[in-house]
């Protein structure tokens, strides 16, 4: 332990933390405790009047299969970013380990996507896969299947967890690289000598080896598919078609900005809010755990 | 149970540097072999090409009669102990020295027996559930030294495996090998830049310098013949004094710039003198050798024996004698060595006979 940094001064210690408080309390107390006070109440559209109705507006969304719905979708999309984008990512990340030329410069190409803007990420894709102009659905329809991500709800699915798994492969790329170079070479090489063919040698023993890294970047993918890919699902599907790709997030937005049920769609970001804190604190105290060696 | 031999063996990286260069080395069956040099003289990457670890770029190696330079380090059956031990943290001390047989498809019973007996030997029975993290630095060598022998391989590699280990844990670590390689008698090779070390542990020794090997033999033979100044001065601790800028011919009185009044006769070409620390003898004695004043500078007793620094004329000279010394700084003394225990080098810095 190290010794325990005192000031002598009551107030600097305070000073020196308030501008982060300050940040945290403007941008996420006050708008998470504005939530919790607006999911308690009933409001006209244009704001003239509102009633207190309790717990009513829970009911209500629960008990909205449309909002069911949006939970199945937001776990599906979810879990199958969070899961694509990490495999692909370790898989670069491997196979850039081996690049013996020219590593700095093959890394900075992986990385550069990253720079790109949600939206812009989402409107690349959109483009590319749009069934009247797109190049790969033009080539997909070439090869006989049906593409209509407009009309058809799996495949918008399919798109917009391809552009949000896309957007965030760079990001795990670099901790993945950084994990792998973490990793001693003695222990690959201990591996080899030890028999282990190449294959074997990934998942014996740098994949357990990894794992820290592996929770870090779950903990960050499941949050990141939850509330930071409003932007590629707003341009690329709009969470149509039916409804088919509205996750959570989008039904937050959906309800209260466009359809101005401000009530009830507050109720659902203090559910969001919920799902969230439960999710990191479940994979923090039961995830972590496992994962960590000396 | 095998020989290895090296042919020849060079290695030359993309850069154009050349690390070993040209190297010829036979190790007998059962024997223990050190490599031994200052770093950078490329014993490791010789270890390493032995083990598959490095491609050889020129050159042959062969384990038992087998060339093996196309051989995979899997296939050689070789087991390497590394420097930092280099055991995987996610598994238990039991799982580390069964990976290896697994990996080979070993039959369970088989490998739990091995690791047992493995176990047993090196005295981890009571640590076979615990994890590399909650070990000792002692133990974590003998685990690593546990994964090598389950394997029951032809050849040994250790690379520096004491090296991380404090003084006194090493000297017990270093018999504790010397033994385990006598009663398993598996082919050695064993790579540290500790004289010490390779003296004590050595059947045969490969002093190496600059990617090249300096002198191959038994470490007495090589500690009282140097073949040249590097391995004179690399070779024993305090190395051996080398006082340089001799002149003479052959039957003439040595001349050397400053280091007059010898009366010493010294082969031809020799341009370097050498004399072991514990040669030199104090007062004046009667007979061939090499006469001269010390001043002592400083005095390092270390019990049993001490060490005395000092300059004779401009060359510095360090002096072994038993017990404590009763000289202090500033004290001069007539030291004296027996012609028959000096090492005459020329000027390659080779050893010159006679």
């Amino acid at each position: 332990m190290s010794p325990r940094v005192t000031f002598p001064n009551k107030l600097l210690p305070y000073l020196l933390v308030a501008p982060q408080l300050a940040i945290t309390l403007v941008f996420f107390y006050w708008p998470a405790s504005q939530a919790i006070y607006q999911s308690t109440l009933r409001e006209d559209p244009f704001g003239l009047d509102s009633a207190f109705v309790g717990i009513d507006n829970f009911r209500r969304v629960l008990a909205d299969p449309n909002y069911v719905n949006s939970i199945q979708v937001t776990v599906i999309f979810s879990i199958a970013t969070a899961v694509l984008a990490m495999a692909v990512a370790m898989f670069l990340a491997v196979m850039a380990d081996k690049v013996v030329r020219g590593k700095g410069f093959y890394r900075t190409l992986m990385i550069w996507p990253y720079a790109v803007a949600p939206a812009i990420a989402g409107m690349l894709w959109l483009f590319m896969f749009n069934p009247s102009m797109g190049t790969f659905a033009y080539m997909l329809r070439s090869a006989g299947i049906y593409w209509d991500p407009l009309l058809n709800g799996p495949q918008a699915m399919f798109l917009v967890i391809v552009a949000a798994a896309w957007k965030q492969i760079s990001y795990n790329f670099l901790f993945f690289v950084a994990g792998l170079q973490a990793i001693p070479k003695t222990l690959v090489e201990a591996a080899a000598i030890d028999g282990a063919g190449e294959t074997k040698r990934f998942w014996t023993i740098i994949f357990p080896l990894l794992a820290p890294t592996t929770f870090f970047l779950l903990v960050i993918n499941t949050t990141y598919a939850f509330f930071d890919t409003f932007g590629i699902i707003h341009a690329v599907t709009g969470g149509g078609p039916g409804k088919a790709t509205e996750t959570l997030v989008y039904k937050v937005y959906n309800d209260g900005f466009v359809n101005l049920i401000l009530g009830e769609s507050a109720a659902q970001s203090v559910i969001l809010m919920v799902i969230v804190i439960a999710l990191t604190a479940i994979q923090f105290r039961y995830v972590e755990k496992k994962v960590h060696y000396g | 149970m095998a020989t290895v031999e090296l042919k020849g063996v060079r290695k030359v990286y993309g850069g154009g540097v050349e690390a070993v260069k040209g190297v010829d080395i036979s190790i007998a069956d059962k024997s223990l072999c050190v490599l031994v040099g200052p770093s950078g003289c490329g014993k490791s990457t010789l270890l390493r090409m032995i083990a598959g670890l490095e491609t050889i770029t020129h050159g042959t190696a062969s384990i038992d009669g087998r060339v093996v330079n196309e051989v995979g380090p899997a296939e050689r059956d070789i087991a390497m102990v590394f420097q930092n031990y280099a055991l995987y943290p996610h598994m238990k001390v039991y799982d580390n020295m069964a990976y290896g047989l697994r990996n080979r498809g070993m039959k369970k019973d088989e490998i739990d027996a091995r690791v047992k007996r493995a176990a047993e030997t090196l005295e981890l029975s009571a640590l076979l559930d615990r994890r590399p993290r909650e070990l000792s630095g002692g133990q974590r060598q003998r685990v690593a030294m546990g994964r090598a022998i389950v394997r029951n391989p032809k050849v040994f590699l250790f690379d520096e495996p004491l090296s991380n280990l404090d003084a006194k844990l090493r000297g017990q670590m270093r018999v504790e090998i010397k033994n385990l390689q006598r009663a398993l008698e598996v082919t050695s090779v064993y790579v540290t830049h500790d004289q010490l070390e390779a003296m004590t542990l050595a059947d045969q020794l490969v002093v190496m310098n600059g990617g090249l090997v300096e002198q191959i033999g038994k470490p007495l033979d090589i500690y009282e013949k140097p073949a040249s100044t590097f391995v004179a001065s690399f070779i024993g601790a305090p190395p051996m004094n080398l006082l340089g800028t001799v002149t003479g011919g052959k039957g003439a009185p040595l001349t050397v710039a400053d280091l007059s009044d010898l009366g010493l006769s010294v082969p031809p070409g020799t341009t370097t003198v050498g004399i072991r620390p514990e040669d030199i003898e104090q007062g004046d004695h009667a007979g061939e050798g090499l006469k001269t004043r010390l001043t002592v500078e400083a005095v390092e007793p270390v019990g049993a024996e001490s060490f005395l620094h000092g300059t004779a004329n401009t060359h510095r000279l360090v002096v072994r004698v038993p017990g404590r010394s009763i000289a202090e700084p500033g004290a001069v003394l007539p030291i004296f060595a027996p012609r028959a225990k000096l090492h005459f080098f020329d000027a390659n810095g080779k050893r010159v006979e006679g």
